[in-house]
């Protein structure tokens, strides 16, 4: 097997709690805890989780754009876990992101071609007929219209300035890209125009992507393998298929029961596994397993030994004593939503 | 008998430097008490411009058309007599209660000033009613919870506080604008069902205004699908999601990722922008995003199309003929949609 372009091992990362006028630290958010993970060369790897799961800290840690405070992140056989920012740069190139919001991510007093040109600027990089050229061939690439070098992001829509903003992370062909909520501020009709962007450059530029998202139709539509965050952990990672048609986790069970349903004839019927409450805090998770308070499968040992992501028969990396579909059970117990989506 | 809420040729225009924005531009439709209207459309097509101008709440606008509310006209009756209906007869439940609430006051102080406005009361009695309703939206330990601030609560506990203040005094008419928009996908299944457990409880008529074809389903007997201040398709929800006859809900559901299918190669999206307000393309608005446009001999650049019943009480905004339609969802649309 090839080795991994990126690979995450025992990620942390705590943000200090301060009080007091001495800035005492008095706890941590544990936004961050104990995350491995790899990224295969031309795959998607999806992020997905409720808000607080640390999804985002974690694309922000691998980008290096917080430091890290434990654990190890691996980018093509180099340590870049605690590389300084000067010898940070250069890997930069190599690994890009796109932001969630195309509003704030793009300086509203630049021209698009300032934007777009800018990577090349600070890496100084030499393109063969010049910046200008290199740029529009970057806004015909993601759909936009070359002429329009000169105009300011006020003048365009979301989607397009969401491309604005792909445009800017393909500039100097990353080999990875982060994608932080690359849609959600999108409407449906550009979300849908944004994904297919993505797939096709995909293709054409032989890019890798994480993409991080809370909307799990979207991951599962444009992801390879996907991996579930709760509380600062992984809970399960599996292939797109494997972990949406038998979900292993309760948690994942939970997250996908909860997806309201496009059908109205399906609303009555529908298999429902609704979790109570909130996600709890980060600075004060559960013991154990993290979920243990809002899951209904949770005995006594949940609440005192941590389970282990570990792989289970069917391929899936789950944390969990008692994981759903388990092949020791027979098919049928525990029946929901995704097995009957799976007959219809 | 006349229907309990019932709205005719509604037009909400805004005056701007830039010129005249036709946010709503002859919306019509009806509702019954303990029914649901879905209302669906993208960012700008006039939804949510309706739930304001339904509870008054356009100042500078030029409204026309006709509102009636139990046989109430509300379009042009006194400011202070909609504010004496406002809260009491129909209420509103925002998209972001963080920002909808006031943060120096309790959680409590809210409700209880609400409901002493339109129900003569003693502070007491107004403080149990409180604890009641956010005992009812499942708030745990209600008597003490009353006494917290917005920034407390969690978002879910919030969108429940701001459910229980809009049913606080009973409204017969509940508008909720992206109820769960804000939400975490656990708590926006949370809500929902409280949504449709509390509808059935007070028989009230509930209008969910949304992007998300999601949640519409989950909630509505009925769906309006608004583009450019307009309505291209009104019907039941089995109309809508079963039976769609407009191009752009063709559109809507063909760029959605789901769940409930085999995911398919490629979505289907909608090609271009929603128009600006300000300068809606003449004819059909939607003609140039249309991918069936060339069929229609032109009339879709020169005409607005009507909207005219294809079925009873299934009202499409198209100049297709209704028999092209049907064709085109049964030999291409739906196929693919199903592949999906």
């Amino acid at each position: 097997m090839t080795e991994p372009l990126l690979s995450v091992r025992d990620l942390t990362k705590h943000f200090p709690v301060t009080k007091g006028l001495l800035r005492r630290q008095v706890g941590a958010v544990k936004a961050v805890d104990g995350v491995s993970f790899e990224v295969r060369k031309g795959e998607t790897l999806g992020l997905v989780g409720e808000s607080g799961c640390g999804k985002t800290t974690t694309g922000r840690l691998i980008t290096r754009l917080l430091e890290p405070t434990g654990g190890r992140i691996v980018f093509e056989g180099v340590d870049i876990t605690h590389v300084k920012q000067g010898r940070m740069r250069p890997l930069r190139r190599d690994m890009q992101m796109i932001f969630q919001d195309p509003y704030s991510s793009l300086n509203p007093r630049h021209t698009v071609g300032t934007i777009v040109g800018a990577p090349f600027r600070i890496q100084n990089v030499k393109t063969e007929s010049g910046i200008k050229k290199a740029v529009q061939d970057l806004l015909e690439l993601v759909g936009l219209n070359p002429e329009h070098y000169n105009r300011y992001p006020h003048e365009f829509s979301g989607g397009q300035r969401q491309r604005i903003g792909i445009a800017r992370t393909l500039a100097l062909k990353p080999k990875l890209i982060i994608a932080d909520e690359p849609v959600s501020a999108l409407d449906v009709s550009i979300q849908a125009q944004v994904v297919n962007l993505l797939e096709d450059l995909q293709g054409e530029l032989d890019l890798t992507y994480v993409v991080i998202a809370h909307d799990l139709s979207v991951v599962r539509h444009i992801s390879d393998r996907v991996a579930v965050m709760y509380l600062g952990k992984i809970v399960e990672l599996a292939e797109r298929k494997a972990l949406y048609d038998s979900p292993m986790h309760p948690y994942t069970n939970a997250l996908l029961a909860a997806v309201p349903v496009p059908d109205p004839r399906k609303r009555a019927d529908r298999d429902r596994i609704r979790l109570t409450g909130d996600v709890p805090s980060p600075i004060n998770p559960p013991p154990a397993c993290r979920f243990h308070t809002r899951c209904w499968k949770a005995q006594d040992i949940c609440k005192t030994q941590e389970p282990p992501l570990e792989a289970l028969a069917s391929g899936h990396l789950v944390a969990c004593h008692f994981p759903e579909n388990a092949p020791d059970k027979p098919a049928g117990v525990g029946a929901h939503p995704a097995e009957e989506r799976a007959t219809t | 008998m006349s229907p309990f809420l019932e709205v005719k040729d509604l037009r909400i225009h805004f005056k701007t430097d830039d010129g005249l924005v036709k946010a709503v531009d002859g919306l019509s439709f009806e509702l019954e008490r303990g029914k649901t209207l879905g209302i669906v459309g993208e960012s700008g097509s006039g939804k949510s411009v309706t739930s304001l101008g339904i509870l008054g709440l356009h100042n500078r606008a030029q409204i026309s058309g006709e509102i009636w509310l139990h046989g109430e006209e509300l379009v042009g009756a006194g400011s202070d007599h909609v504010r004496g209906l406002r809260g009491k007869r129909m209420a509103m439940i925002f998209q972001d209660p963080l920002s909808s609430m006031h943060p120096y006051y309790t959680v409590g102080a809210q409700i209880i000033e609400a409901y002493r406005i339109h129900n003569k009361v003693t502070k007491a009695v107004a403080r149990k009613h409180a604890v009641d309703m956010l005992g009812r939206v499942g708030i745990p330990q209600p008597d003490r919870r009353v006494d917290s601030y917005p920034h407390e609560f969690s978002g879910g506990m919030r969108q429940r506080a701001m459910i229980a203040m809009a049913l606080s005094c009973d409204p017969e008419l509940l508008i909720a604008d992206e109820p769960t928009t804000a939400l975490d996908v656990t708590v926006q299944a949370q809500i929902l069902d409280l949504m449709r457990d509390l509808q059935r409880e007070f028989d009230s008529a509930l209008i969910v205004i949304t992007h998300d074809l999601g949640v519409v389903a989950e909630l509505s007997d009925d769906i309006l699908v608004m583009y450019a201040g307009k309505c291209v398709e009104y019907g039941t929800a089995d109309d809508i999601f079963y039976r769609p006859e407009h191009p752009y809900t063709w559109g809507l559901l063909g760029s959605m990722p789901r769940l409930d299918r085999e995911p398919s190669e490629r979505l289907l999206p909608i090609k271009g922008t929603p128009p600006s307000l300000i300068n809606v393309p003449p004819g059909c608005a939607f003609h140039p995003r249309c991918p069936h446009a060339e069929l229609t001999a032109g009339r879709a650049r020169a005409e607005v199309p009507d909207l005219l019943a294809s079925q009873p009480g299934h009202l499409v905004r198209c100049h297709l003929a209704p028999a092209e339609r049907r064709r085109l969802w049964d030999a291409e649309i739906k196929p693919h949609l199903e592949t999906q």
